[in-house]
C-alpha cells in the first residue's frame, strides 16, 4: 500500500513468526540469479498480529533494495526475511514512564509500531508524538495518526513542517528548534522515555536539544539513518 | 532507510549470525578513546565491503563484518570489551 509518493507499506506473511517488541527490526535478504545478495534491516511498523508483519519502506535514490521493495515487488512475491532483531530502540508496554516520540521523515515507522503496540496492549501510558516532515504530503500514516490522536486516550500528536505548512497552520515552516521542542514536547521533570528516529543530522540535533533542556541522556534513545550534510536531498525532512 | 551512514541498531540482524545474544544492547569500550556506549549508538557505514562500525567520538574502527558465500568474517580489534546485562 502506498503511503506517500516515495513510501510503501508491505505486509509480509511469515510462517512461524514469534512476535516482536515495538521498535525491533526485520532483515530482508534479496539474492540475484548470479548469487549476489544484499541484506537490509527495516523497522517493523505493525503491532503483533499472528504471522503478519508490516514494514514501511522509503525509496532511496540509488538504493539496492528499497527501489525493488517500493516499486517492483508484487503481492505474492516471496522474500527471505529474518527477525525480529534488535533490543535497544524498543518500547515495552509494561514500562510505566510517559513516552515522547520524535520522528523525522520516515523515522516515524518504529514510532508508529510503538503507538500501535500501546493500543494493542490497552496501555494508558501518556504518549506524545512530534513528527517533523517536509510538507503535509509527506506524512506517512496520515489518516491513522488523525484517528489515533482523536480516539486513543492519552495520545497526542504535533507536527512540525519544515518546508510547507497546511492551510490554517499557525506556525511557519521551519526546523524543529528548541522553542518548538519545549512547547510541544514533554518536560524533563516528567522523566519521559524519549525515542528519536530519523536522518542522522536530525537525530543528532534533536538529542542535543533534549539534553540541553534537561532530559537525562540515558532516557533518550536514538535510531539514526540516512544522509548527512552535503548528501541531503529533497526528501530530507529537516 | 538510506544506505550511507546509519547506526548500530542496523547491526542486530547481521551479528545474530555470530552471537547468540543481541549485541546492540551490549556496552562496548572503544580502544581508541575509551568511550563506553551501547553498540546500538555507534556509527555504521554500509557502503563498504560489508559493515564498518566506528566510534562516534574518535572515529576508531570498532568492528568490521563481511558476509561471503557460506562464511562470515568478523574483526573486532577496535573494541576493547563488551559488557552485557544477563538475567540472574
Amino acid at each position: 500500500m502506498a503511503e506517500t509518493s516515495v513510501a510503501r507499506t508491505l505486509t509480509l506473511e511469515v510462517p512461524g513468526w514469534p512476535g516482536h517488541v515495538a521498535g525491533q527490526h526485520l532483515d530482508v535478504r534479496l539474492t540475484a540469479e548470479d548469487g549476489y545478495s544484499v541484506r537490509r534491516s527495516y523497522s517493523i511498523a505493525s503491532a503483533v498480529e499472528g504471522a503478519r508483519v508490516q514494514i514501511t519502506v522509503e525509496r532511496v535514490r540509488n538504493g539496492e533494495v528499497s527501489p525493488y521493495l517500493v516499486d517492483i515487488a508484487e503481492p505474492g512475491d516471496a522474500m527471505e526475511v529474518r527477525g525480529p532483531v534488535g533490543g535497544y530502540f524498543t518500547w515495552q508496554p509494561t514500562t510505566p514512564a510517559p513516552v515522547l516520540l520524535i520522528a523525522g521523515g520516515s523515522g516515524i515507522v518504529p514510532l508508529m509500531a510503538m503507538l500501535r503496540a500501546r493500543a494493542a496492549a490497552h496501555s494508558a501510558v501518556p504518549f506524545r508524538l512530534l513528527y517533523s516532515v517536509r510538507d503535509p504530503d509527506q506524512v506517512i500514516y496520515r489518516e491513522e495518526l488523525v484517528r489515533r490522536a482523536r480516539d486513543d486516550r492519552g495520545v497526542d500528536i504535533g507536527y512540525v513542517y519544515t518546508r510547507r505548512v497546511p492551510p490554517g497552520a499557525t506556525r511557519p515552516p521551519g526546523r524543529l528548534d528548541g522553542e518548538t521542542l519545549a512547547a510541544l514536547g514533554l518536560p524533563p521533570e516528567f522523566e519521559p522515555a524519549v525515542y528519536v528516529c530519523g536522518p542522522t543530522g536530525f537525530v543528532e540535533a534533536v538529542s542535543t536539544l533534549l539534553v540541553e533542556q534537561g532530559h537525562r541522556p540515558a532516557n533518550v534513545r536514538t535510531e539514526r539513518f540516512g544522509p548527512t550534510g552535503g548528501e541531503t536531498d529533497d526528501r530530507d525532512p529537516r | 532507510m538510506t544506505e550511507i551512514r546509519v547506526d548500530g541498531n542496523q547491526l542486530a540482524g547481521a551479528l545474530r549470525d555470530v552471537f547468540s545474544f543481541d549485541v546492540t544492547t551490549a556496552t562496548g569500550t572503544c580502544c581508541g578513546c575509551g568511550r563506553q556506549a551501547p553498540l546500538a549508538e555507534v556509527d555504521v557505514y554500509t557502503r563498504a565491503p560489508g559493515l564498518v562500525a566506528r566510534c562516534r567520538s574518535c572515529g576508531q574502527v570498532l568492528l568490521r563484518l563481511v558476509h561471503g558465500p557460506g562464511r562470515v568474517w568478523l574483526d573486532m580489534q577496535g573494541l576493547r570489551s563488551l559488557e552485557l546485562v544477563v538475567p540472574v
